[in-house]
């Protein structure tokens, strides 16, 4: 029973920090069809840069505020410089250059701060252990699993009712449409290229104390995130949450119940999601 | 068919012919790069018989070349110690699980496709990964003696460099050979009605699905052919040689070459081994510069190198096409 629970809980942990980086990817796939193999740098930037300000400053918070705003900057020269010229090609073209993209950050990180992996304390509040049953578990991991949730209603709410929650919604499920009724796309563009990014780097800062930041961990986190997207079906919100939760439980229960297949759960659950329903779990069938 | 007596056939046989007097010219540190630049061609020419021919954006693709490594390496020591077993077994082994895989894959396409390949690539990866009692786990499989290889009697030293280089080539050139006809012949002009409008290959009454498996398979066996070569060339077969990343490279070096030209892939190998030779000289950061080369490539020159050059000299000709 304990490790059923503490299997539940590690899978949510995990789970949530899927859900934040699949959420920026799916938004990004919804509204500009394209598939950026370089979201998972961003999720890593995020964890270095919070991880950097975390030392000059000595704040896990400001770290965690500002952070994912400098991966946003970041984001938004990459999308006017280098993903704006290939809109109209083909989307092969799209996958490669972000994946040039992501060559170019994940060197670029072991450049600036080595190949070594970097140990990040939680801050203090959130330090420590709490007790379940005869067991203990890290304050922090509940943390993130209670963030999760948190940080999925606000973006609801901000979807569902905020002015430019709608403008991207609407823009996703229609992208001409909208061009026709005055939304000025290459500024949404812009704005959720540098949103998906922001919510990157927030997983990535939030990542960070969980486990150690290292200069692998985007490429992978990138490939779970896309197994979330594509079996919550890309561009759909309710599709990412459920997915990541999915692949956060299978994560953690594989570990201990079939630890020689763990690696290959993932995949195997994307064959099948993609066999029986090629758009997805919540996609809808063309 | 090309005839035989074309432009074409003399430049790739003069090509050919430099290629085999090489290892006469320079050192045996150059030969056993051109050995890897070789069979490295190979493995993304396959690659774009799927990619520039017929549409398909593979990430999987290392998965049949870790096949044909991994099956190879157990032939040799399990089942037979003779070249002329391990490289079709290889080759076949390769054939079947493309062939199962393909199966399953040519049901989608685009992104789709794109992401079914990589997650099939990785169960292969994983397999190889975790099986430890059969495939050696993380360590791989270490091919101890290499396989004999006898000609009319006559024995070839296959750990010799110079000799491994000209069985590579001759086995490289066959599959380049067999590869070029393919896309010449009508099945390979269907590939390309696919790639441009599967719907309209449909209407004409062709099973669009039928002709994109026959070419997956065509594809697999072919990289496990040049898995084969690869595993005794490192005198190991690897879990990271089915990596999707090791995929990944198959599509960088035929975007530096140009996915629409017959020998792009070939000519981006050659440039990405000799880049990276002379880049990794100065410093280890040496994706750092790839990324930015594939930024650029994709930016500016989408055609790669080779398909730069030719249309370049096409426009020269006075707009002839050179094919």
């Amino acid at each position: 029973m304990e490790g059923f629970l503490i299997n539940v809980l590690n899978g949510l942990s995990w789970g949530m920090l899927l859900f934040l980086i699949s959420m920026g990817l799916t938004t990004v796939f919804g509204v500009m069809g394209v598939l950026n193999f370089a979201h998972g740098s961003l999720f890593m930037l995020g964890a270095y840069i919070s991880m950097q300000l975390t030392r000059w400053i000595s704040s896990f918070w400001l770290g965690l505020i500002f952070a994912p705003i400098i991966v946003a900057i970041l984001a938004i020269i990459i999308e006017r410089f280098l993903l704006r010229p290939v809109y109209g090609r083909d989307v092969s073209f799209q996958l490669l250059l972000t994946f040039g993209v992501m060559l170019f950050l994940d060197d670029g990180v072991r450049l600036i701060w080595g190949p070594a992996h970097h140990l990040v304390n939680p801050p203090d509040v959130l330090s420590g252990v709490f007790p379940i049953f005869d067991q203990t578990y890290p304050v922090y991991r509940l943390f993130l699993i209670a963030m999760g949730p948190a940080i999925g209603i606000i973006l609801w709410a901000f979807f569902s009712y905020s002015r430019y929650g709608k403008i991207i919604r609407a823009a996703a499920m229609d992208r001409e449409m909208a061009e026709i009724i005055g939304v000025r796309a290459p500024i949404l563009f812009t704005a959720v290229f540098a949103f998906g990014a922001w919510l990157a780097g927030l997983g990535g800062a939030l990542a960070a104390p969980h486990q150690s930041v290292g200069p692998a961990i985007g490429e992978h986190i990138i490939i779970e995130s896309f197994i979330v997207v594509v079996i919550g079906g890309m561009g759909s919100f309710p599709g990412a949450f459920v997915g990541a939760l999915i692949l956060g439980l299978l994560g953690s229960f594989g570990a201990t119940m079939a630890p020689n297949f763990q690696m290959a759960l993932p995949y195997i659950l994307l064959a099948i999601v993609l066999l029986t329903r090629p758009r997805g779990i919540f996609g809808e069938e063309s | 068919m090309v005839g035989l007596f074309s432009k074409n056939f003399f430049v790739g046989f003069l090509v050919l012919i430099l290629m085999a007097l090489a290892p006469f010219f320079v050192t045996t540190h150059w030969v056993i790069i051109l050995t890897e630049i070789i069979i490295m061609s190979l493995f993304a020419m396959s690659f774009n018989l799927l990619f520039g021919y017929t549409g398909l954006l593979s990430f999987g693709q290392a998965g049949f070349f870790g096949v044909g490594a991994y099956v190879s390496a157990l032939t040799l020591t399990h089942l037979s110690s003779s070249f002329w077993v391990c490289l079709p077994v290889g080759i076949v082994g390769a054939m079947l699980f493309a062939l199962v895989i393909g199966w399953f894959c040519v049901r989608l396409d685009e992104i789709y496709f794109a992401i079914l390949t990589l997650g099939f690539g990785m169960m292969l990866f994983t397999l190889a990964h975790n099986w430890l009692s059969v495939t050696g786990g993380s360590d791989g499989l270490t091919i101890a003696s290499m396989p004999v290889l006898s000609i009319f009697g006559h024995k070839i030293e296959l750990f010799n460099p110079k000799f491994f280089y000209w069985v590579s080539l001759t086995v490289v050139s066959l599959g380049i050979i067999f590869l070029r006809q393919i896309v010449k012949s009508p099945f390979g002009l269907l590939l390309t009605a696919t790639r441009e409008n599967s719907q309209r290959v449909s209407f004409v009454g062709q099973n669009v699905r039928t002709v994109r498996l026959v070419a997956f398979t065509i594809a697999g066996s072919l990289a496990g052919m040049a898995g084969v070569l690869f595993a005794l060339f490192n005198r190991i077969a690897s879990p990271e040689m089915l990596h999707w990343s090791f995929s990944g490279k198959a599509v960088l070096m035929t975007i530096l070459g140009g996915s629409s030209v017959f020998l792009g892939p070939a000519v981006g190998t050659a440039v990405f081994f000799v880049l990276e030779h002379f880049i990794t000289s100065y410093t280890t950061n040496w994706m750092i510069f790839l990324g930015a080369i594939l930024v650029i490539l994709v930016l500016a020159f989408p055609q790669g190198v080779l398909g730069t050059l030719a249309t370049f000299f096409s426009k020269l000709n006075g707009g002839r096409n050179s094919d």
